[in-house]
């Protein structure tokens, strides 16, 4: 991701504003966000809905155009600029160099067409191969996806699939152009647990096969921990903290990431331990909450929050670390250690000695 | 620590239920979880004894030929006991909700029992059957669909009033339902709002409070936190322990996250295809599970620390199969890693096997097995 290497990126996101004009008032979905993602690297998007996540990607492919989006910035994918290219042209990326898989498998098919039908369309709209030559690779990919007995399912309609195959059916579809770039948006959470461990197993195989950089979408921070080599955490909009997997696990420094590690339940966290929920609720992103936009929920945040806006920023010591908060760093580091050794939010700001914000 | 205290809290039943009561007036014991290392010393609020719910399937548009049936719900017993929090975990089509709908007789049982407060309740009709209700309620998976958008939350709330004739003065009920709002933590002068206006976890909070209204004993939660987001879901968890803590409420807490259910719940059921296949404590259910279904789901759930990221999976081959026509025998044989010959001939019963748990499986899981799969839970 971040100067992970000399090279060029695979896919550079810079500045990207996605705005939507509302009866209500202008949506800032997107609001000036910057991301790389570098061959064969997984990136994952945390946030909640809402966030901007899925807006992020859906305009990657250019399928915000068609909703009215006011779309700024850069989307730089081998050289090409994905916002300024024209729709004939991108038609020619979407689908081939990038493939995307949805969250919702049953409304992803098209009911009415065989599942191979769907596959060989996907083939031929990319490669100039004859129909049986398509089929031929819809069911090598079928097989490859782990579908048993692909020669005859490819026959069978998405009703006679079940939920894990219809969402195994999805990445072949994606894959079956061998994309150098996999969108998955929230891929395993319609499924259950089993499956999902399937899935995410075959997504990890299939990104050694073939090579592919893969972002990952997810609400689920168990999904990321164990897929991502590099997690951004989107809040209104904004990227507020981007690093390694390992980091934004270990060492977070954003309250917003340590409000979300805090408030989920694990198998290894001590039961008889209250979680700590967020305050609050995720903001409007028409009336955006003023200064940084976390503040309203935030623990720590003082006066002068609700004015400046923080911008992301290289950690001093750690340049791959990237955080958007206006506590000072020595304040974020004593507050996370206090949270890590199970205080609660109001305790921690008490003992490192957060002003108090005045009322 | 709060389900413990709540276990523990005096409540009116208790003093009278003895240890063999459930057993007693139970004959039919398969399944009972009661006594099994729960540490619970209060008698059972629910029995369910070889619950089978068998939904038909025909054919035909006029004349609808009977050609088979899912097996939603295939002999579950059990027993929850007074002031405990039971999860049931398992897969889509498992039959936990349906399990739960045969609890609150919202479903008719083809055939078996359930047994509340002591009292029959799976043929009460009527009357009987509505003065049962009062006393279980339940919390549904979605805020969205389970609110009447064309009420006021204050008339929401205060419904059950009306159904059970409770009511009131004007006032009184008014004061009664602001009382409830600010209980689950919402803004009293919120009363006249429409339920548009409210986010999900409010939401949630308001199907709390209505399902709180009446002073239940049994309260079903079916996936409350699934459609919230993940900052909002521990505020309506927490919502649920404090609530049982201060209420000494009996909860049955449906969810297929794993991780939350541990966090909820005293003790767990697991299942599969219509049954039970493994029921105890969570602490020994999580750190020692025995049957290879349990250990598949738990090493199946990620995990959250980057730094534990598992080589080795015990990943299920296939897809759960249908519940209209299930395997023979024990019915998770067909992806059974540890499966052989007499597992598709012999239905393993559910029994102690020694750790804590009730498993039904002729080849349980050994220390050694729970540890390579990868199981992770602490206690």
């Amino acid at each position: 991701m971040i100067g992970s290497s000399g090279a060029e990126p695979l896919l550079r996101v810079q500045d990207l504003h996605v705005e939507f004009a509302t009866e209500d008032g202008v949506v800032h979905a997107v609001d000036g966000i910057d991301y790389e993602v570098a061959r064969g690297r997984t990136l994952g998007i945390v946030g909640e809905s809402g966030s901007g996540k899925t807006v992020t990607s859906l305009t990657t492919l250019g399928l915000t155009r068609a909703q009215g989006a006011r779309v700024s910035g850069q989307i730089m994918f081998e050289g090409r600029d994905l916002v300024a290219l024209p729709e004939a042209e991108l038609r020619s990326v979407r689908g081939n160099d990038i493939a995307m898989v949805f969250q919702d498998p049953l409304s992803s098919l098209h009911p009415f067409f065989k599942v191979g039908t769907q596959l060989v369309e996907a083939v031929r709209a990319h490669q100039d191969v004859s129909k049986a030559a398509a089929r031929e690779r819809a069911i090598e990919f079928l097989g490859l996806v782990g579908i048993p007995d692909p020669g005859r399912r490819v026959d069978e309609y998405p009703h006679e699939f079940s939920g894990g195959m219809r969402q195994r059916a999805m990445i072949a579809m994606a894959l079956v152009n061998e994309p150098k770039l996999l969108i998955a948006d929230e891929p395993t959470t319609a499924l259950d647990v089993t499956v999902q461990a399937q899935i995410l197993a075959l997504l990890d195989r299939l990104q050694r096969e073939l090579g592919m950089a893969i972002v990952i979408i997810t609400h689920d921070l168990g999904v990321v921990a164990e897929v991502a080599d590099d997690i951004a955490v989107m809040y209104a909009g904004r990227i507020v903290e981007m690093a390694s997997t390992e980091v934004v696990f270990d060492g977070p420094e954003h309250p917003y990431t340590w409000g979300l590690l805090k408030s989920i339940p694990t198998l290894s966290s001590s039961r008889e331990q209250d979680l700590v929920p967020i305050s609050g609720t995720p903001p409007s992103l028409i009336r955006r909450p003023s200064g940084c936009h976390f503040h309203p929920r935030c623990p720590y945040s003082q006066p002068s929050h609700e004015r400046i806006d923080p911008q992301l920023k290289p950690v001093p010591d750690a340049p791959e670390h990237h955080v958007a908060c206006l506590l000072e760093i020595d304040v974020r580091r004593r507050l996370w250690a206090e949270l890590r050794a199970g205080r609660r939010p109001e305790e921690a700001r008490a003992t490192v000695g957060v002003p108090e914000e005045p009322r | 620590m709060s389900a413990r205290d709540a276990d523990q809290a005096p409540d009116p039943g208790a003093a009278f239920g003895s240890q063999e009561t459930p057993a007693a007036s139970a004959p039919v014991s398969t399944g009972t979880g009661t006594g099994t290392g729960t540490g619970a010393g209060g008698d059972a609020l629910v029995q369910v004894r070889d619950l089978v719910k068998h939904f038909p399937l025909t054919r035909g548009i006029v004349i609808q030929r009977k050609v088979g049936a899912v097996q939603a719900v295939d002999g579950v017993s059990f027993d929850v006991s007074r002031g405990e929090t039971l999860g049931i975990v398992g897969e889509t089509g498992c039959g936990k909700s349906t399990t739960a709908r045969l609890i609150m007789r919202l479903l008719e049982p083809t055939s078996g029992e359930v047994r509340f407060d002591g009292q029959d309740i799976t043929h009460l009709k009527g009357s009987k059957l509505k003065a049962i209700r009062r006393d279980m309620q339940m919390i549904f998976q979605d805020p969205y669909s389970s609110l009447n958008p064309r009420k006021t939350i204050g008339a929401t709330i205060g419904q059950p009033f009306a159904i059970h004739g409770l009511e009131k003065g004007k006032g009184e009920s008014k004061r009664a339902v602001q009382e409830l709002m600010e209980m689950v933590g919402l803004n009293p002068e919120h009363y006249n709002r429409y339920p548009h206006e409210f986010s999900g976890g409010q939401r949630q909070r308001i199907g709390v409070a209505r399902a709180l209204a009446l002073k239940p004993k049994l309260l079903i939660a079916d996936e409350p936190v699934s459609a919230l987001d993940v900052s909002i879901q521990a505020q309506v968890l927490n919502l649920l322990r404090d609530m049982q803590r201060e209420l000494g409420l009996t909860l049955v807490f449906i969810a297929h996250d794993l991780s939350v259910v541990r966090h909820m719940c005293d003790r767990v059921a697991v299942m599969y295809l219509g049954r039970v296949v493994e029921i105890g404590p969570s602490d020994a259910l999580y750190t020692q599970p025995r049957h290879p279904y349990t250990g598949a789901l738990l090493s199946a759930v990620p995990v959250a620390d980057p730094s534990v990221r598992r080589s080795e999976r015990h990943l299920l081959s296939g897809d759960v199969p249908s519940p209209a026509n299930p395997p023979q025998a024990c019915r998770f044989h067909t992806r059974c890693p540890k499966a052989q010959e007499r597992c598709s001939i012999d239905d393993p019963p559910l029994e102690d096997k020694g750790t804590g748990t009730l498993a039904a499986c002729h080849f349980p899981l050994s220390r050694e097995e729970v540890a390579t799969i990868g199981v992770r839970s602490a206690r």
